[in-house]
């Protein structure tokens, strides 16, 4: 059961009644599975998943000035953002780390941003800390947020909002679904095309049993959300990524806009610039093992002279690869795909190969 | 004779003779979700009591199946490292990990009833 400090989401009622296993998951009780993380993921790549993300937050930036006050700390070109889209973008430390990976969407007078859920509070008083008097960020960390992903997620929204049915890949739009303001993104973290949907905590249950109440669509968990993000080689914020790694390392140079590229005028701008004039000592890069046993995070990496080669940061067993995947930050000249390493594992050693990302092709909708 | 019984970390022993066939329990499974992997003990290999020798891993996590009893290790289940699947579908019967010779029957006596290991697992 939840003790007195952990948080619950406006589901947590329907995750209990259906049968989920609950954890403990940044100061949240979250549903970590339902029937099993390998049935979920399958189901998610052939159909449709319904995951509660209402642990992330939510906030909205608006006021006079409010791309350029944003742009002072993330990587992004959010001047350049058009209504209706929605980016992928870093926030960043002086130093050139990154305080967090976040989605900022233009919703036609103010920025949507969704924050990872163990970095929400930091995120909101590290943005604040760079803000002019007439912008200003308000949380709306009690709305909920659901994900629906999946190469059916598409016709099951539409036959609820058929306005979504025109959204590609990024967009982002403010709608009445279910007779409630809602903000729906055709994005997520899957790999496989769908949709984020913002709305009031007290909605939740009405849209989500909806949602599942269609024969197409799977509640999925926390677990197999880690294992869909991996295949697709998408990096896990405090796994892959922190306040120690930067943006050219973790192969997020894409999400550095191109007129931030000329300028490098955003916090640790010029320590990231640096970094990306030299080239990384280090390069975050796929792996896969040989055998069935994951390798998981924490597994330290040698190359084929014995010399310490970098270190695991995600490691799983990939359902859609029916093997075990990971990824890891390597030395750059160990960067190439094919390479062959080695990671302890129990006091062994297990040839891994540097694989090219993503493991599992995108399917977006674009 | 056969007798079943059962330790707290989530084994369940089955005695046939001198011969102890060990695996993870129904619950075990359950709370560890889907199994991917195990890694067992070659036969001939001498165990401690407690001793960590075979590794369960769901998705999620890897964890340790200890030898609930000193023993040899004479077989291991070749078919459950084929299919680790099988720990899931079949913990109690097919699933099982690997059978122990066992020095004597004293210690086995001292393991959890099932009824015993019923009560701890609801105390959980």
């Amino acid at each position: 059961m939840a003790d007195a400090e952990t948080l619950t989401v406006p589901l947590d009622a329907m995750h209990r009644g259906l049968g989920a296993r609950m954890v403990g998951f940044a100061g949240y009780a979250m549903p970590v599975q339902y029937d099993g993380i390998i049935a979920e993921h399958l189901h998610c790549r052939a159909h449709a998943a319904l995951f509660d993300v209402s642990h992330m937050g939510q906030a909205i930036l608006s006021g006079p000035g409010a791309a350029a006050a944003l742009e002072r700390v993330v990587t992004g070109d959010i001047a350049g953002l058009q209504p209706g889209r929605q980016r992928y973008t870093l926030l960043m430390n002086a130093d050139g780390g990154i305080v967090d990976d976040l989605m900022v969407a233009n919703l036609d007078g103010y920025y949507l941003l969704v924050l990872n859920a163990a970095r929400k509070h930091v995120d909101l008083a590290h943005i604040r800390a760079h803000l002019p008097d007439a912008v200003s960020l308000t949380p709306h960390f009690g709305r909920a947020l659901l994900a629906l992903q999946g190469p059916e997620s598409g016709a099951v929204l539409a036959s609820l909002a058929p306005e979504v049915a025109a959204l590609r890949f990024m967009d982002a739009i403010e709608t009445t679904l279910e007779g409630a303001r809602m903000t729906i993104t055709r994005s997520g973290y899957t790999g496989e095309d769908g949709f984020e949907i913002g709305l009031p905590a007290e909605r939740a249950d009405a849209l989500a049993t909806t949602l599942i109440t269609d024969a197409r669509v799977k509640p999925a968990g926390l677990g197999a959300r880690d294992s869909l993000r991996l295949e697709a080689g998408l990096p896990l914020y405090g796994n892959d990524i922190d306040e120690t790694t930067n943006p050219i390392e973790a192969g997020l140079g894409f999400a550095i806009g191109k007129r931030r590229k000329m300028a490098w005028n955003f916090a640790g701008g010029a320590a990231v610039r640096a970094i990306h004039d030299s080239g990384p000592a280090r390069r975050l890069v796929g792996l896969r093992a040989d055998g069935r046993a994951p390798v998981r995070a924490g597994a330290e990496l040698t190359d084929a002279k014995g010399a310490p080669a970098g270190i695991v940061t995600s490691g799983t067993f990939a359902p859609s690869l029916d093997a075990p995947a990971a990824l890891g930050y390597v030395r750059a000249d160990l960067a190439r795909d094919g390479t062959i390493l080695a990671a302890a594992l129990r006091g062994r050693a297990v040839t891994m190969r540097v694989a090219p990302l993503p493991f599992i092709p995108h399917r977006y909708a674009r | 004779m056969t007798e079943i019984r059962y330790t707290k970390d989530h084994e369940w022993v089955r005695l046939d003779g001198d011969i102890a066939t060990v695996g993870i329990t129904d619950h075990a499974q359950s709370a560890l979700g889907d199994i991917v992997f195990v890694e067992l003990p070659e036969p001939g290999r001498a165990v401690a009591e407690g001793e960590a020798c075979a590794v369960v891993e769901s998705v999620k996590a890897a964890s340790d199946v200890y030898a609930p009893l000193a023993g040899t290790v004479t077989e291991n289940n070749a078919s459950l490292a084929a299919d680790p699947g099988v720990a899931n579908q079949d913990a109690e019967a097919g699933g099982w990990f690997f059978k122990l010779r066992l020095a004597g029957r004293a210690g086995f006596d001292a393991l959890l009833s099932a009824a015993d290991y019923q009560t701890f697992v609801q105390s959980l």
